[in-house]
This record gives structure tokens, sequence and C-alpha cells, in this order.
């Protein structure tokens, strides 16, 4: 018999406690108790992280919602899991500086040059070494950031990385984009998570990372502009050299950066700028470059335009480099960035269609709290409407929240991450490959194609077979039904009986018990059911 | 009807692709007489620099504005450009598709573009897509509408094949309630779901209540059975297409055309023309780029030869890049472009558009070439006089098409 969920919360509704911690400020808010506290349980481990593992649906509930959202938002406050942190140790580029990964992992072009400087004859096989090593870095990253989706503990954090990695998204096939990575998402990205918003863009801003993507490391004051300085060095200075060593001729403006830091990084598109203010913030932010001898942020004055500048119908009166942290503070206190980050941040944790009372909210904290992220993301994911049976189960999985779901669902321990990063690239969403400024789109549509729901078909047997080689499909095949305990692990607090009976007759012929129960895990993973969180 | 050869040489006009496929597609075999027109668009992604693309040689200005990036006047010793009309000229690296102009089958449309003030790549795509410029209530892409309003109204004569975009996720210009499919590679689609189509259709059957998923899985199983009754891969290319992403694009629209599976609309996007630092002129980082597309679109006119007088090939890109070079001998952001229109019934060997010129007042917003040209007015003349839909106005929404407007693109 197929129930409804409907049908299902009826049954469940009469046996439910008072609920506690989260679901009861609903309650408490005078909105309907829309969900049970399983239910509830399923949806906060779903949009605070990967999705649940085993017995991570039943841990929840007995801490008590509200304590478990509570611990989230303070990630170091959670005991971070042993094996992840022994795994993360062996990826010994993750602690290093962007100074150290020049120096260790150059790009064939800084190769080429060391060897030239060095005098001696160009060695190909050499370049061809250096070129291939230069990705360790990135490799190294990727395949972290998956443990981490996988088995970290502070898995509130890991979405928020994932949620700022695309929103101030840079692409790691540009260029040295890939050797700035790593400081990148670890001191900007990853200490700013869920701190003040102000503090995180200026770290961007002066991030190489995005100074890189963006071209503003190439971005100097027009011809004839006033300049705030001279250049450094000028006794040794040659034509076509700006006299600092490691410095490439920037000899104009370009105004990427500031657009897309209105666009956005901040305001969002209808959020009240003009092309005159994208030039006026482009010349404010020449001068804001690398320096590429030591792959760090570097303020050049004899590249900054010092002319005034007027933005958003503001004069801004600092100069130097002032004169872009001082755009920073208005567009970080715009009312418009806290409705366009608010509103994405809904959209993440909540529905495709953010709910606009539910915005407004998320704004209004924004603006009271100075931009304090944690703020705005406690009300969100405590909110009646993150508790609402119009947002249960009402977003579909990114391809890497679907892999990620997938084998914490399973609880499967997966050695090598490799094949799963390459997954990803088949999926469209490999990590760190998005190239346009955007980032990945967060809404179903962009990824309930035909074409991507077969290839997860695809995956799902593959993911069937090596996964259930494990100590998990022996866990399983020693249980007593071996396709409700995969309906169980994938599927809490989901109405499975159609999977159910589907199962059975596509196992229907099948004698191994090795057979059925990966024929199980295959066309869970392929259900509409399953590509929902 | 005119005809005309598409093939190059007479050689490879005996290349024939009469081989019977096995099975025939019901509709088709009940219109026998009437040949399928198929429309192709190609999105340039990240704003090609149509200033480049197409030259205006004749303008003392673009030399002026552009002292690291021209590309040489025609006659010039090293990397000259392809004279069409005595005033525009093709970069260098399209010659494949110079041979197209001459024999009255490519048409260029030139300060062509969105009339939206917007230079975000993000929204300037979503305004082409949408054929909406500044709408962006709009969620539809403007090939969907097309689709509906398309003169073939029978439902159950719609193929499942009916619109293809080759990329795993559907561009948003298809986009909408009519079906389409998003194929990134057209033998792991036909290989299917390892489980066996029967279970993967049956979890996305009706009964899976789904409202958001159902309808592109029950699509995915519907076409992988029609490929698989004719399949598009015994077709052979008769053309060397580039070894690229896009290359492989075309070629398999080529195939599925070939195969008769019921194509009236196919996508391909190619990339890479984002060019804010060291672009190069008449050699360099956008040449790189123009070959492929170039070569991508000569070898497909090749390969499909006289089914081309079926096939209309539509080029498009966001908006233009900034009439002057940047500091980092690049282009920025601009506004209007250059797009090409390419197959047998194209008015072509001619340069469409009015042109308004690049002197420092001409230009728009005093950086960028001016606008002369709705795109939407391209597209709808495309959709009249190719697909023959003749209710245009709910392809366009908020839009008046006149049709007084129109170039006579199509012969």
């Amino acid at each position: 018999m197929r129930r409804t969920m409907k049908t299902t919360v009826a049954l469940f509704a009469g046996l439910l406690q008072p609920l506690s911690g989260a679901a009861a400020t609903l309650q408490e808010a005078g909105g309907p108790g829309e969900l049970t506290q399983r239910q509830a349980a399923v949806q906060v481990l779903n949009r605070l992280g990967y999705g649940p593992r085993p017995g991570d649906v039943e841990r929840v509930m007995r801490m008590g919602i509200a304590a478990y959202v509570e611990a989230q938002l303070y990630p170091e406050s959670i005991r971070e899991n042993p094996e992840l942190e022994r795994r993360l140790a062996e990826y010994t580029t993750l602690a290093m500086s962007s100074t150290e990964l020049f120096l260790e992992y150059p790009t064939a072009q800084r190769a080429r040059a060391q060897m030239q400087r060095q005098g001696g004859a160009l060695d190909t096989a050499a370049l061809r070494m250096a070129a291939r090593r230069s990705f360790v870095p990135v490799q190294e990253l990727s395949q972290a950031r998956l443990a981490r989706a996988l088995y970290s503990e502070r898995q509130l954090e890991e979405v928020m990385v994932d949620f700022w990695l695309n929103h101030f998204n840079v692409y790691s096939r540009k260029g040295a984009v890939r050797l700035f990575l790593t400081e990148y998402e670890r001191d900007v990205i990853r200490r700013h998570a869920l701190g003040n918003f102000r503090d995180l863009l200026g770290s961007v801003a002066r991030s190489p990372a995005m100074l890189f993507y963006l071209d503003n490391w190439l971005s100097a004051a027009p011809e004839g502009a006033p300049r705030a300085g001279e250049p450094p060095n000028r006794g040794r200075r040659r034509a076509g050299d700006n006299g600092v060593p490691g410095q490439r001729r920037a000899a104009g403006l370009n105004e990427n950066y500031a657009r897309e830091l209105m666009e956005l990084h901040t305001l969002g598109v209808g959020g009240g700028y003009t092309q005159d203010d994208v030039e006026a913030v482009a010349r404010a932010f020449t001068g804001w470059t690398i320096d590429l001898r030591t792959g760090s942020f570097l303020f050049r004055p004899d590249l900054h335009d010092a002319t005034t500048q007027e933005v958003l119908g503001q004069e801004i009166d600092s100069r130097g480099i002032s004169e872009g942290e001082q755009i920073l503070d208005l567009l970080a206190r715009h009312p418009s960035t806290a409705r366009f980050i608010s509103e994405k941040l809904v959209r993440r944790f909540v529905s495709d269609d953010p709910p606009e009372a539910l915005v407004e909210r998320a704004a209004s904290t924004f603006r009271a709290s100075d931009g304090d992220v944690r703020e705005v993301v406690r009300l969100i994911v405590t909110s009646p409407e993150f508790f609402s049976r119009d947002a249960y189960r009402a977003k579909v999985k990114t391809p890497l929240e679907w892999l990620a779901s997938s084998a914490r669902g399973l609880d499967i321990e997966v050695r090598d991450l490799r094949p799963l990063l390459g997954a990803l690239r088949q999926l469209d969403q490999p990590l760190y490959g998005a190239e346009p400024p955007t980032g990945y789109p967060d809404v179903a549509e962009a990824w309930a194609s035909s074409g991507a729901l077969l290839t997860r078909a695809e995956m799902s047997q593959r993911l069937a077979r090596a996964g259930m080689r494990g100590p998990t499909g022996h866990r399983l095949l020693s249980g007593s039904d071996p396709v409700e305990g995969v309906l169980e692990r994938l599927l809490p607090g989901v109405e499975t009986d159609r999977l159910g009976t589907l199962i059975e007759s596509a196992a229907e012929g099948q004698d191994a018990p090795r057979k059925r129960l990966e024929t199980a895990v295959s066309l869970t993973l392929a259900s509409p059911e399953f590509q929902r969180r | 009807m005119r005809r005309r050869v598409f093939l190059k040489s007479g050689a490879l006009a005996l290349v024939s692709f009469g081989l019977t496929p096995g099975f025939v597609w019901r509709t088709v075999q009940a219109e026998p007489a009437r040949r399928r027109k198929v429309l192709v668009c190609i999105f340039q992604r990240g704003a090609v620099d149509g200033l480049n693309m197409l030259v205006p040689f004749a303008e003392p200005s673009y030399y002026r504005m552009r002292p690291r990036i021209a590309v040489p006047q025609p006659g010039a010793r090293e990397g000259a450009a392809l004279d069409l009309d005595g005033r525009f000229a093709l970069h260098p690296a399209l010659a494949p598709i110079k041979d197209l102009y001459e024999r009255g089958l490519l048409a260029a449309v030139h300060a062509v573009g969105s009339p939206s003030a917007t230079r975000s790549h993000f929204d300037a795509q979503y305004f082409m897509e949408t054929a909406a410029p500044d709408l962006k209530s709009v969620r539809d892409g403007w090939l969907n509408r097309a689709l509906a309003a398309s003169s073939i109204s029978d439902p159950e004569g719609h193929s499942y094949l009916r619109a293809v975009a080759m990329s795993e996720r559907l561009p948003v210009t298809l986009k909408g309630d009519e079906a389409a499919l998003a194929i990134s590679n057209l033998e792991s689609f036909m290989r299917g779901p390892p489980g066996g189509l029967e279970s993967f259709e049956a979890l996305y059957d009706e009964d899976s209540g789904d409202a958001v998923l159902g309808g592109p899985g029950r699509d995915a199983g519907a076409a992988i059975k029609l490929l698989r009754e004719n399949d598009p891969r015994r077709y052979e290319a008769s053309a060397e297409y580039p070894r690229s992403p896009f290359g492989t694009s075309l070629l398999e629209i080529a195939q599925l055309i070939k195969a008769d599976v019921g194509v009236e609309v196919a996508f391909a996007d190619v990339g890479g023309w984002d060019t804010h630092v060291n672009q190069g002129g008449a050699q360099g980082q956008l040449a790189a780029r123009l070959r492929d597309f170039g070569g991508g679109i000569a070898a497909f006119c090749a390969d499909l030869g006289d089914r081309m007088e079926d096939v209309l090939v539509i080029t498009m890109s966001e908006f233009g890049r900034t009439a002057r070079e940047n500091g980092n001998a690049g282009t920025d952001h601009g506004h209007a472009n250059c797009m090409f229109l390419i197959g047998g019934g194209v008015r072509g060997g001619t340069i469409y558009g009015e042109w308004p010129g690049l002197e420092p007042e001409q230009l728009y917003e005093g950086r960028d070439l001016a606008l002369t040209t709705d795109f939407r007015d391209i597209f709808a003349e495309a959709l009249s006089g190719h697909l023959g839909i003749e209710k245009l106005d709910p392809v366009f929404p908020r839009y008046q098409v006149n049709r007084a407007k129109f170039f006579g693109l199509m012969g």
C-alpha cells in the first residue's frame, strides 16, 4: 500500500512528545508544527550537512534539534573525527602558504623562467614534470574538501565553506589560481565562514586568488590619470618593466573585479549601481595587486589612480589603499547586500523559491548584527519556514550533495577519493571548477535534466558495486532484511513503499544476496526520492 | 526551391547517407515527402570580441583604438584579415568559413545584440537565452517557446529528441514546458542506465509523483529507446571536425540529423571568449578559439552536405567587447556584437545591418560598438523564415515583432 506523506505525518503526530529546541520555537511562534520530530532531524541533517549517516537521525533526536543546531553553529566546539584528521595530515600542502607553494610547485611558466635565470639549457622533461606537479596542491585540496564533506563532524562549517566558495567563486584552471587556492580556502573562506561578512569580503578582496581570477592584479590607473606614487627602484627601470622584480607591466584599467564585486559579491544585480559606479570602483582598486615573487597581496601606489571617486552617490574621501577599504565598508553595509546575501542563504538552506517573509527577517538580522553570518544562518535554520512542510525535501541535490550523501548514508569508508572527484567532473560540478564568476547554480532546474539523471543512474551502479564490497555490505547482508536496511540508511524519514516494491521486482530472479543488495543500493541512489534532500 | 550543393568537391558529393534506418519514426513515415527543418543554435559563451571576428578594417579608428590587438588589413603581409566586401573582413582564423560566404551560404549581421545595458555575463546570457532583455521574470527559453509555437501541433507527432542540447545541463535557451534533452555524450547517453532501462523508467514513472524530476526522467527513457532503434552513430563523419568539445558537439548534432530521429532544434555551447587579458590579434588566444569555432562550423556544413538545405545555423554571444583594447591587451565587456547565419536557405554572401561607426561620438556610452539591430529580430526572422512559425509574439515577451524590419535573410 502506498501511503502519502500526509497520512504518515498524521500517524506519527499522535505519538509525538512536545517538541524541544528549535522545533519548539516554531510552535512558540504560533506556526503549525508541520514536521514530526524525526522529519525535523532529517531536515537538519540534510540542510546543515551532507545528509545523515546511519544512526544520525536518532542521535540528533536524542541530543535535541536545537542543541544540535547550536553546536553546529560553533564548529570549533565540536570534537573533530580523529580518523579524518589523520587523513588530512597526509595532505602536506594544506598547511603551506602561497609563498611556499610557489617555490615548491611552480607552474611550468615559472619553472622555465627560473631555468633561464640560472642560465642553463631548458630541460623539457623537467618542465613537463613541473607542469604536472603544479596541480598537486589543488588535487590535495580537492581530496581534503571531499573528505571533510563525507567525514567531518563539523558539517555546517563544510556547507558554509561550500556556500562561500561558490559565492566568491574562483576557477582553479585559470593561471596561477591553483597555487593561491589552498590559502584562499583556509585563511579567507574557512576562517570567516560563520564570521563577519565585512571581514570575509575584505579578506577576499586582498586574496591573490580573487585578484588573479578577476584580473584586478593587472588593473592600473589609465594613461594620464594622476597616480598615488612613483614606481619603486626608478633607477633600474627598463622598458616594459615596472621596476619591481617579479611584476608584470600593468598599463590600464580592468573593471572585471569591480563589476563582480557589486553584482555578485555584495549588492546583487538589481542592487542599484551604474556603469559609472563600476568604473569608479575599478579606479579605486587599481594598485591592489599580487607580488609574484611571494604570491601575496601587494598595494602599489604607483599603479593607483589618485582621482577622487564617487560611488553610489557617496564621495569616497579616503586615499590610497583606504579608498578601496572605504568602498568595501559601504558595500558591506548597503541594504541591498543584506538582502542579496540573505536571499541566497535562504535559497541554499530552505527552498529554491525563498519565502519573502523569511528573507526580510534574515536581511534585517544581517543589518542589525552588522553582517554577522552566524546570526543570519541561525535565524534561517531555526525559522518556521525551515521546518515547514513546503521546505521538507524541497531541494534537489547538487552532484556534490548527491555523492556525499550516498557515501554518508551507506557509511562507506572511501580510501581513494580521486574516483569520486572524477565523478563530480562527469556530473558537471568539479570542485573549484566553475569557470564563470557566478559559481554553480543552486536551483533544481539546473541539475534535474534528463542527461544528468541518467549519469547519476549510471554512477549509482558503480557506487553500489564498490560500496557493498566493504564492511557495510557485510553488515547489511548479515541483517534480517538487507533491502529494508538500505532504504532506512539512505532515506530515513521518507515514504519508501513504492521504491521497495520496485526493488523487489527488479531483484526478482537474482538469487545471490549480494547481487540483490547491489540492485537495492543502485536503484535507491538513482531514484527520484534520493535526488531530494 | 533553390538547391545548392554544400560539398566542397565532387568526390565528397558521392558520399551517400541513403542507408535505410532500421526504424523509421512514425510521423516521418507518415510524411515521407516532408523534410524536417532543423535550427542549430551556437552560443559563444563569455562574449566574443565581434570586432576582431568580423573586422571593420575600413575604420581608421579601429586601428587607433586597438594598437596591440587589431587584426591587420587585408593585403597585409602577415595575419591579414580576409576581405568580404571591401569594408569588413573575417579574422584569418575563420578562413574555413569564408568559402561558405563566397558561395552565398553564410550571412553576417553586425552591430547586433541585446538592447539591455547590462555588462554582466550572467544577466546578458540569461536575457539572450530567454530573448527577454531586462525581464528577469521570464524563466523559459526562447527556443522552447518557439517549439510550443511551431506549426507541427500534433503532440504525438513530436519526437522525444525534438530539442537537444549537447551539454550536461540543459541551457536556459531550451528550458520550459516543451520537453528538451541535454546529451553530453551520445554514446554514454545511449548506453542508458546500467540496471536496465525498464527499472529506470519505473523509478521515474507517474507514480513517483515528483513534479520536478519525473518529466526529465521519463523523457530520458523514451529518448534512449528512440536512439537505440535508430542508431545515429552509424553515420560516420565525412569531414574532419576539430578535436574539441565543440567539434564533437557539432559532429553529434550532424549524426542526429542524418539519423532522422526528429530533431527540430539543437544547441551547442562554445566557450573561452572572455578575453580580458592578452587576447592576441591575428594570432593568440582569440585566434585559437576562432579556429575551433570556424573549423567546427565548416566541417559541420561539409559533413551534412545537401542536408544543409534544411538546416539553419545561428551563432550568438551575450554581448560584444569594448572597442578599445584595455590595459592588458585584452578587451572588457561591451555592447553590440556580430552574428552569423549559415544554411541552404540563407541569403548569404552579404553583411546585414546598419553600421554605426567607430568614431568616439558614435560609440555606445563612449566605449562600445553601438547597437542597430535587436537580436530578437534576427531570431524572429529565422523562426519565421526557416521553421515557418507564424505566431511570433508568444516567443518574444513584451516585444512587438515587426516583419517590416526583417532583412530578408532567408531566401
